[in-house]
């Protein structure tokens, strides 16, 4: 089965902030996204609204067409999955399986036993006497096995180690290429993640950013590196994202993609061009000197 | 541990290379199966749309084809397509700039032959 998530113009306020505002994007089956944004931009937020835990303020969500709020045929296919509080929970990490089992119409038990044994998680233990990584690690297990049509991962992976990080990047590449479905990975780790995501939403101060293929949003920095005076005469009027000098050297980030006559001007001139990880143009595209093109 | 790639050359590219040196050098046999896009994917952790941009190349190339649900399979002739291709691609990959370098330093071409012989002879082969 495979859903469509469609959002248009939907913002969301609280009494004194606007934390969404006039998101509209649209979310294909088999595409793994990257929600990116900082601290605070409204990611979790997001997620929420399109899991449904809270309505939109204004604006509309519709999944496989329809209003997933309080949709009983929908709420099963939706899965959105965060750090939670389980300080007070005893019963152990089988039952939340079982719960998964009853609920979600595509749950695979045995692959979440798969992936428990992966990620070395007791299934007999009480949920709160797990370690926050592990209490993560059952989050990824549930998430993935669930496979559910839209799936929506906030941040759980942040409490894992590395290597059961690691283990998981794996697994959502194999399983996303078995089970195509809408998996939205939010994160800040994207350095380590960039590999996995196909398409790109970056959320800044409750605004979509960005939204548009990996491969095309990182093709939006372009690093020019020589003489200073060269670069500086290169970059006069492009957008500037970030600076930074060493002795008579400077490298700038501007704005892409270069065409192919400007790629020539810069060899010709003596400068360098060189590509742009994901990781340094969301750091400069959501910081103050990125955000105000100073 | 992430597999180092030339920042000149689009990535889709590299792990094509990469792909033709093992069927080249009899690493991958002809008929056998390639690595699946997953296995890729986790090897390079480059994104499977990268992976797939240049496998759809050998494939259009006619290096390498797709049993439908099973995977990759190197074509038949496909060494001898790309070992020509190579030689092909020689005397412009290898040649000229070996010749541009020694005009720069004013060596004449017998010096160059000199030289040739004397790795030859010197050679670890």
């Amino acid at each position: 089965m495979t859903m469509k998530v469609e959002l248009n113009d939907v913002s969301w306020r609280t009494k004194k902030t606007t934390v969404i505002e006039d998101v509209t994007m649209t979310l294909e089956p088999g595409m793994t996204y990257g929600l990116l944004g900082r601290n605070g931009a409204g990611k979790t937020s997001l997620l929420a609204l399109i899991a449904s835990y809270m309505q939109p303020t204004s604006g509309t969500i519709r999944i496989d067409g329809e209003n997933p709020f309080e949709n009983e045929r929908l709420a099963p296919h939706v899965c959105f999955l965060f750090n939670a509080d389980y300080s007070e929970e005893d019963g152990p990490a089988s039952e939340y399986l079982e719960a998964a089992a009853r609920y979600r119409p595509n749950f695979d038990q045995a692959y979440a036993e798969e992936l428990a044994a992966l990620f070395e998680l007791p299934l007999d233990v009480p949920v709160q006497k797990l370690s926050s990584g592990l209490q993560a690690s059952l989050e990824a297990v549930i998430g993935l096995a669930v496979r559910a049509p839209v799936t929506l991962l906030d941040e759980v992976y942040a409490g894992m180690d590395a290597p059961n990080r690691t283990r998981l990047y794996d697994a959502v590449v194999e399983d996303q290429a078995r089970h195509p479905r809408i998996i939205v990975l939010s994160t800040h780790l994207v350095s380590e993640m960039e590999y996995l995501l196909d398409h790109v939403c970056l959320l800044h101060e409750g605004r979509l950013l960005a939204d548009e293929p990996a491969a095309s949003f990182t093709a939006r920095g372009v690093t020019v590196t020589g003489e200073a005076a060269a670069v500086d005469a290169f970059v006069l009027d492009r957008e500037i994202l970030h600076t930074k000098e060493l002795g008579g050297t400077k490298q700038v980030l501007v704005t892409g993609p270069l065409a192919e006559e400007e790629r020539q001007a810069a060899a010709e001139a003596g400068l360098t061009l060189g590509s742009v990880s994901m990781q340094d143009l969301f750091i400069h595209l959501t910081t103050k000197e990125g955000a105000s093109h100073a | 541990m992430k597999p180092a790639f030339d920042e000149k050359k689009p990535i889709f590219l590299q792990i094509k290379e990469q792909l033709e040196d093992q069927i080249v050098d009899g690493r991958i046999q002809e008929h056998e199966q390639i690595p699946s896009t997953t296995q890729m994917v986790q090897f390079y952790q480059v994104n499977h749309l990268t992976i797939a941009k240049g496998m759809n190349q050998l494939a259009d190339e006619g290096i390498i084809y797709k049993k439908r649900g099973v995977g990759m399979f190197v074509a038949e002739g496909a060494r001898e397509v790309l070992r020509q291709r190579r030689r092909d691609q020689f005397s412009e990959m290898y040649i000229q700039p070996m010749m541009q370098e020694a005009e720069k330093l004013g060596l004449s071409s017998g010096e160059l032959r000199r030289m040739i012989d004397e790795w030859k002879g010197g050679g670890t082969s």
